[in-house]
């Protein structure tokens, strides 16, 4: 059985929920990083 | 044993199903462990608080990474037997349990139950949770095993960009006992429901899956990559073994040594140039090598896709070596060489962790590469004492001969380079591994995930 070339509809909304369930606390953590990256730079 | 909704034959992914949910349920799991990172947070609240001293308040730490070298060495068999959604119900259960007990113990003064709590319970649940996708992500993308676990592992490295601003937001500028009780309590309450996605979501592909168009290559011009089975019994008995164990372990060494004085390293290297380094810049720098540690576990581990195990491992070790040269040599010299160095360095440690699942899957096949790499975790364990023992100690004896800036490290900074170049030459000692650990090729034998 291979992987089928396109995605079921039905999973992009699900595809869309995951990576916005990860992403969205791992963004606040790199913005929260970069604040303290400004007082090396800065 | 019936584990019914948690058993591996209940998560076969049926037809249509993405590989590309896998990884997010994979980083649902390592963002949230990656908390332990950011540990150092609780630390003087703890002091405060419940009166105790330095050592005292690290051990619910110091033992989480121990269990966590055990967890993972002891339990790889039974995650690759029980599959991805056990272990990572598991390691739910364990890592916020850890939290409720260490909120039961702050709140009634208990310190003991932080410990037992955070540390045992918790360190379990890092140990389960950080393998728990590892083997399952190297069968949904045999095309790109380097990339996938990149992604897995630099969740565990940015688990602490996450936890570190929000608990201190949580416990404020003077928290007391019950303040630090409930924000244990709600960590272990958001991680439960945070990690949830991740045994929800994760799937393993079917027996007979593989990605469109692509077809195990039967070429094996690098004939590193091994398309036999080594069990992981097998595996502790192979020289290969053992030496990717000393590999892992001198390269996380090394980059243990900056990471964990990062802070005052900075200061005392430049305290008598015309540019010295306060302490808020010294945070920032901190803060920079965390990010090159988690770029360096995606990028370099996805690099490795395309140029190979041995080469990338000869690139973190040899450049690595380099590198550390390049600061003993400069000294104080140039703050901006200081900087890149130590980035480069740290992004090497990252890559080091990240590639390495890869790299026993080209050696040992999928068959038990979560179990295989558990074992290896043990390096990380003595690498953890090995690192800071040595950086410490030394800059410790160097401070009571009465010497100061960057003499206070140039020893450790040979130390470390001869340290790679040990790792370096065990890299090079790496060969396919001997036919007779093969597993027997027989009908029905499936790789578990």
């Amino acid at each position: 059985m291979s992987e089928p070339t396109t995605t079921k509809p039905g999973r992009v909304p699900l595809i869309v929920l995951a990576w916005a369930w990860v992403v969205i606390p791992f963004g606040y953590g790199v913005y929260q990083l970069f604040l303290k990256l400004v007082q090396l730079f800065g | 044993m019936a584990l019914g909704f948690l058993d591996r034959s209940r998560i076969v992914a049926p037809a249509g199903w993405t590989r590309w949910l896998v990884p997010p349920a994979a980083l649902s799991v390592h963002l949230s462990i990656g908390q332990a990172y950011a540990w150092s947070v609780f630390k003087t609240p703890l002091e405060k608080t419940l009166h105790l001293n330095g050592t005292q308040s690290s051990l619910p730490f110091q033992l989480g990474i121990v269990m966590l070298g055990l967890s993972a060495a002891f339990g790889g068999t039974l995650v690759e037997r029980n599959g991805p959604r056990w272990a990572m119900f598991v390691s739910m259960c364990c890592f916020a349990s850890g939290f409720l007990v260490s909120a039961l113990g702050v709140a009634t003064g208990q310190f003991w139950l932080v410990v037992v709590g955070y540390g045992g319970i918790g360190g379990v649940g890092l140990g389960i949770g950080y393998i728990s996708p590892v083997s399952t992500l190297i069968k949904w993308f045999p095309d790109r095993p380097g990339m996938a676990t990149g992604i897995a592992i630099m969740g565990f490295g940015g688990g602490a960009l996450i936890a570190s601003p929000w608990s201190s937001s949580m416990l404020g500028t003077s928290p007391t006992t019950g303040t630090i009780a409930t924000a244990f309590l709600i960590h272990g309450l958001v991680y439960a429901v945070f990690m949830s996605m991740g045994w929800l979501l994760v799937r393993v592909p079917a027996d007979d899956w593989k990605p469109a168009g692509w077809e195990p290559k039967t070429d094996h011009g690098k004939a590193m990559i091994s398309t036999a089975n080594v069990s992981a019994a097998n595996a502790i008995r192979t020289p290969q073994f053992w030496c990717l164990w000393v590999v892992l372990c001198f390269n996380v060494t090394a980059g243990i040594g900056i990471l964990e004085k990062a802070s005052p390293m900075i200061v005392d290297f430049f305290k008598t140039t015309s540019t010295p380094v306060g302490t808020a810049a010294a945070a920032g720098f901190v803060a920079l090598l965390s990010l090159c540690n988690m770029l360096g576990r995606f990028v370099w581990s996805s690099t490795s896709d395309l140029v190979g195990r041995k080469n990338i491992y000869r690139t973190y070790l040899g450049v690595g070596a380099l590198l550390y040269l390049v600061i003993a040599l400069t000294q104080n010299s140039s703050k901006l060489v200081f900087i890149l160095c130590a980035m480069v360095i740290l992004s090497f440690y990252g890559g080091g962790f990240a590639t390495v699942p890869a790299y026993l899957k080209d050696l040992f096949g999928t068959y038990q590469v979560g179990a295989i790499h558990g074992r290896l975790l043990t390096a990380w364990s003595v690498a953890g004492v090995l690192g800071p023992l040595i950086v410490n100690r030394i800059a410790d004896s160097e401070k009571a001969a009465g010497k100061s800036g960057p003499e206070l490290y140039t020893t450790s900074f040979y130390i470390m380079i001869g340290l790679l170049v040990v790792g370096f030459v065990a890299n090079e000692l790496v060969r396919p591994v001997k036919e007779k650990f093969h597993e027997p090729v027989r009908e029905g034998v499936r790789s578990e995930a």
